[in-house]
């Protein structure tokens, strides 16, 4: 369970930009945050994944599970997070930033990735240059990278904003189909109102 | 190990007290490596370093590394900035290839080490005597602070083809210039080189060249250059570039001889012209020439600075430098091509005979051929000259 | 890591900044009269009476400004020309890597061979003018240093024209051209009036580089430069090489006064942009038409092409002469080719091969970790230093002479000997800004988004670093590295101040031949000295492109 207590974010310049907000997203649950460009959806998510940039000043807790994550570098929190581009690391093929997260006590690696490549329709891709593969293609493979790396929680920024309406379906039920299984909380920013209903989940609007 | 130790002890018994510190100084040599400076200009004066440290490190033990200068002086910067950083031992520089004011500078400053060259067992070989060419640098008194090991001669080097009749005279060059104008130049006098062909000439033409032996004064300084300058600016217009631009040093003439820019060059090498025609840099008719009078001739000596690290391995290789074996590799022309400083008198038969032995080229004058050797004016001399000279002649 | 990530750079221009300071205050006491070791006990003004006295000083100063300046500007002029071209054609860059590779001194002994009155040049019409041997004419070593200009230039513009074409790589270039030529202005105009604008301010610190650089070199002015007198640069080489040793106090006054002088010319640089700026703002405005401009940037394009073949005019040269056996003036080939030159010269640069291996290699890696450390720390604190940026680069703007002398008497009074790890030290002080130059751009630029998804897998900023950003960067480290391995390699002053003369590289080598008699054995050194750092470009062109052979994102860059 993914939980905001009294979250505030200000700006360099010290003018708030959000909140104080609270909120809680059960396990299994897509949370959708909708509003306009510029309310600061984006700065939201930096917040919880903690990626946020020098000089923003953060008010608040983020609970994970009960933990309190404030204040923990990114890599520490075990949240994961999916952007709008889906941009694949461009030195490594596709099976190796599949594998790129995953945690190292596995030993079948090779295996848990190629079953996931041919979950996402990629099978006998491994060795591929992620250049060469199709929006669709990529944003299925972002997604199971970040889910083989067994986030306790994860983060969506616009994910399917760049891809064509006709994929936009197509990779949405893929994505919720495969958050719901993993049984985690998922906090997604956007401005599509489709997105929201696809997730089934609760919405907030900013702003 | 045992043995060498022995036949050292017994050697060091039977031996003058002279011996037995050589002997020290031997032992204490083995396993030294000399850092030789020495100008790098010349290809096989490069080589012949080389060998002498083969031969050194196969003998006694001594290594030989050749650090290659541009000019000389690199070399006492190296020495005096040491001295001013308080480094009184251990220092870079083992052994320099010097003469002329360098040496008088750091005899000035108390940069060298010594006296020594006078105990080196082959020092039995010179001339020492006062006023002997091995013991005067510059009319400086060497007072051992620096040993011999080449004779250097001023020649000048022209294309028989070219210059079938050189000028018997230092005057005689004011006509020839005028026939082939641009045809010839003199390196910058301040260099070397340059600042020899000027003292060449007012050995010449000085109206009392007994005076160049002692220290400059202004009065003997007006009186006896004056000809000089009248004879100077007669010639200049007439040089390379009209008098205006000046070769760096003389291997830089000696490339424009060899591009074909001017017909005459100078070398300190009465053996420069064989050596290179030898080597395919110029063409078979290439030749030395002196004035009739002779030629300014002084020695190469080597000098230990005074924080020398490998003090005892550079004695041992300014040693072997005298050695008549040495010698006589070093004035082969196929090797070196540079005259010995021994004194003949002093050698014994067999050590004549590999002079004699020695091959000749169509391009290697004689000893007769060169004429008499001129003593070099005080160091004073030059210095005074070459500031006159930069005076007016630089724009 | 914070407090490592704001020690770092501390550390950093500590390393460069401390023996260019103790450099130049030892400089400074022996201009003041104050050399102890030759009994100078000053201060006094002496060395600045003699220094005064100089005959041909005057000169000498003008023609440093003259040929320093000259050389800046017009390298300048043909960069922008060229950029011109390249940016419209998208191509004839490639050709840039063999000049910049080549060091300063294999470039100008090629040069002058290709211009002196028996080279290339003259042989080339010796038929046709009936010449049987060659021209009493300057056409190097000219009295007002127009061939040492030719001869910068043909080095400096592929310099200046690589941080051009990098400079335009961060602005719209494209866009804003074909914006202003739908208004009807023509592509000279634009260029002066638009872009020239907006690329100076990542363009002043090459200039300044280059102008510090051309003003204050030795051994391409010693080749290729007037005599008689000399420019400033070289008589103070002189000086420092005099018998008479109070002259090393002149010289130090002199290293001084060429300092200032180095300082005035960048000044004034730097002061001179506004009117010209306010003159061009008003010349856009007024939409005057530019008749001469399209003829005067053929000419520059033209000259460009010229300097470009003149370049590589010697490096062939030099090539042909290490083959050489005699070659007399006027063939336009060697009578007779032999590799006896390469056979019996292999002892004489087997060991100096070896020291600049060494000197390269080290110096090239602490300059590339140092950078490495420099840009982690300012990703990781995630501020810029803007001061400390510039301070990198003062070994490049100081001229050398003025403080290495020092710096040896500073090692050695520290107890430092002189030797291989002071010439490495040495030379990575000049190696890291040009590092910093390749490398700093890049790795700004690495899309943000990877390292946050890289944090948000579990990725900590060591393993960000090591497995994202480094080989991500590859290509832009191992252009670094070879940049850094070509000014490795081209260092003369610092290899021989600092190592006593005991650590001979390719290049003290061959400047040392370059004044001896047989140009062949020097063409031999030059040769492999131009070797390596082509070499190196090579080796950053190829193994890229192995490695990311299967990598389409990465070829690009």
């Amino acid at each position: 369970m993914l939980e905001l207590i009294d979250l505030a974010i200000r700006l360099p310049g010290g003018r708030p930009l959000l909140g104080p907000m609270s909120l809680r997203v059960e396990a299994g649950q897509v949370l959708s945050v909708m509003g306009p460009s510029g309310v600061g959806k984006s700065s939201l998510l930096d917040a919880i994944g903690g990626h946020l940039g020098a000089g923003f000043a953060l008010q608040g807790r983020v609970l994970l599970d009960g933990r309190d994550l404030t204040g923990l570098p990114a890599e520490r929190r075990n949240i994961g997070m999916i952007f709008q581009n889906s941009d694949l690391f461009p030195h490594l093929s596709v099976g190796q930033n599949l594998g790129f997260g995953m945690p190292r006590r596995h030993r079948d690696r090779r295996a848990r990735i190629e079953s996931a490549l041919v979950d996402a329709g990629l099978g006998g891709m491994h060795d591929r240059d992620p250049a060469t593969l199709s929006g669709g293609q990529r944003a299925r493979a972002a997604l199971m990278r970040g889910l083989l790396a067994e986030p306790a929680a994860i983060l969506l920024d616009e994910p399917f904003s760049a891809l064509d309406a006709q994929l936009r379906d197509e990779i949405r039920s893929f994505t919720f189909d495969h958050l719901r299984a993993a049984g985690i909380p998922a906090l997604m920013v956007t401005h599509d109102a489709q997105d929201a209903t696809s997730a089934g989940g609760p919405v907030i609007a900013l702003g | 190990m045992h043995r060498r130790s022995l036949l050292a002890l017994a050697l060091a018994a039977l031996a003058t007290p002279a011996m037995a510190d050589w002997t020290d100084t031997l032992q204490a040599a083995r396993g030294q490596t000399v850092y030789w400076n020495a100008w790098g200009g010349d290809q096989r004066t490069n080589d012949f370093i080389r060998w002498v440290g083969q031969q050194t490190e196969e003998r006694f033990g001594v290594e030989v590394v050749h650090v290659k200068l541009t000019d000389t002086a690199e070399a006492v910067t190296r020495v005096l900035s040491e001295k001013s950083a308080g480094r009184t031992e251990g220092g870079s520089v083992d052994l320099i290839w010097i003469n002329g004011p360098n040496f008088l500078s750091m005899k000035e400053q108390d940069l060298l080490h010594g006296p020594f060259a006078g105990d080196l067992p082959n020092a039995r070989f010179l001339d020492l005597s006062e006023g002997a060419p091995a013991a005067l640098d510059f009319t400086t008194p060497v007072d051992g602070m620096e040993s011999a090991w080449r004779l250097a001669r001023f020649v000048f080097i022209r294309d028989a083809d070219r210059v079938p009749e050189p000028p018997v005279d230092m005057a005689g060059f004011v006509d020839w210039a005028a026939a082939n104008p641009g045809r010839m130049t003199h390196p910058d006098p301040a260099n070397f080189m340059g600042a020899t062909f000027l003292k060449q000439a007012l050995l010449e033409l000085a109206p009392d060249p007994r005076a160049l032996k002692a220290p400059v004064t202004d009065a003997a300084y007006a009186a006896q250059t004056a000809p000089l300058w009248d004879w100077y600016d007669a010639l200049r217009p007439n040089l390379w570039r009209g008098g205006e631009a000046f070769p760096e040093n003389e291997s830089v003439q000696q490339q424009l001889l060899a591009d074909g820019e001017i017909d005459i060059a100078m070398s300190f090498d009465p053996a420069a012209a064989a050596a290179q025609v030898e080597q395919g840099l110029l063409p078979e008719t290439a030749r030395v020439f002196v004035p009739d009078a002779g030629s300014i001739g002084n020695v190469s000596f080597v000098a230990i600075p005074f924080n020398a690290a490998n003090r005892e391995g550079a004695e041992v290789v300014a040693d072997f430098l005298l050695a008549p074996e040495t010698q006589a590799r070093m004035q082969n022309i196929e090797v070196l091509g540079s005259f010995s400083v021994l004194d003949p008198e002093r050698l014994d038969a067999e050590a004549q005979a590999r002079f004699e032995a020695l091959p000749t080229a169509p391009a290697l004058p004689t000893l007769a051929e060169l004429g008499p050797t001129l003593p070099e004016p005080h160091a004073s001399w030059m210095t005074r000259l070459t500031e006159d000279w930069a005076d007016r002649h630089t724009r | 890591m914070s407090l490592a990530a704001r020690f770092l750079p501390a550390l950093i221009l500590t390393a460069i900044l401390l023996p260019i300071g103790a450099g130049l205050w030892q400089t400074a006491l022996a201009a003041a009269g104050h050399l102890p070791a030759i009994g100078a006990q000053g201060p006094d003004l002496a060395a600045w009476a003699a220094l005064w006295d100089r005959p041909g000083l005057g000169r000498a100063v003008w023609l440093s400004l003259f040929t320093g300046i000259g050389a800046t500007l017009l390298s300048f002029l043909l960069a922008l020309a060229s950029a011109m071209a390249i940016t419209r054609k998208g191509r004839g860059g490639r050709l840039l890597a063999p000049l910049l590779a080549m060091p300063h001194a294999a470039l100008a002994i090629g040069l002058a061979f290709v211009m002196a009155p028996s080279g290339w040049i003259a042989r080339a019409v010796a038929p046709v003018l009936g010449w049987d041997r060659p021209p009493d004419i300057a056409s190097i070593g000219d009295p007002f240093g127009l061939s040492l200009i030719a001869g910068l230039t043909v080095k400096e513009f592929p310099f200046l024209l690589l941080m051009m074409l990098t400079a335009c790589a961060q602005i719209p270039l494209r866009r804003h051209l074909r914006a202003g030529r739908a208004l009807g202005a023509s592509e000279a105009r634009l260029w002066l009036a638009i872009i020239l604008p907006q690329i100076w301010p990542l363009m002043r610190l090459p200039v300044l580089v280059v102008l510090a650089y051309s003003m204050s070199v030795v051994d391409v002015a010693l080749i290729l430069g007037p005599s008689n007198p000399p420019t400033l640069a070289v008589l103070l080489a002189r000086d420092y090489a005099d018998p008479d040793l109070t002259r090393l106090m002149s010289g130090s006054a002199g290293s001084l006064l060429q300092l200032a002088l180095v300082g005035a010319a960048a000044g004034a640089g730097l002061l001179i942009r506004r009117p010209v700026a306010r003159l061009g703002g008003a010349w856009v405005h007024a939409g005057a038409p530019a008749p001469g401009a399209g003829i005067a940037l053929r000419a520059l394009r033209g000259a460009a092409c010229v300097a470009m073949t003149l370049g590589f005019g010697a490096m062939v040269a030099l090539v042909i002469w290490s083959l050489a056996w005699r070659w007399a003036f006027p063939d336009l080939v060697p009578q007779e080719l032999s590799l006896r030159i390469w056979a019996r010269s292999v002892q004489g640069w087997a060991a100096p091969l070896a020291n600049t291996l060494i000197m390269a290699g080290a110096s090239t890696a602490l300059a590339l970790l140092a950078a490495i450390a420099w840009l982690e720390s300012e990703t990781r604190s995630n501020r810029r230093l803007p001061w400390a940026e510039a301070a990198i680069f003062v070994p490049l703007l100081l001229p050398q002479i003025g403080f290495l002398f020092g710096v040896n008497t500073a090692a050695l009074r520290a107890g430092l000997s002189p030797g291989m790890w002071l010439v490495i030290w040495g030379h990575a002080i000049f190696v890291f800004p040009y590092t910093m130059i390749a490398l700093a751009d890049p790795w700004r630029a690495v899309d943000p988004r990877h390292f946050r998804a890289g944090a948000a897998l579990g990725a900590g900023p060591w393993r960000r670093l090591f497995a994202l950003r480094l080989p991500i960067l590859l290509r832009p480290i191992l252009t670094a590295a070879a940049i850094g391995i070509a000014v490795s390699v081209a260092q003369y002053l610092p290899t021989l101040f600092l190592g006593a003369g005991r650590t001979p590289s390719l290049t003290t080598e061959a400047v040392t031949l370059a004044a001896s008699s047989d140009r062949r054995v020097t063409a031999v050194v030059a040769t492999i000295q131009a070797a390596l750092p082509l070499m190196g470009f090579a080796a950053a062109f190829v193994i890229p492109a192995i490695l990311h052979r299967n990598r389409r994102d990465l070829r690009g860059a």
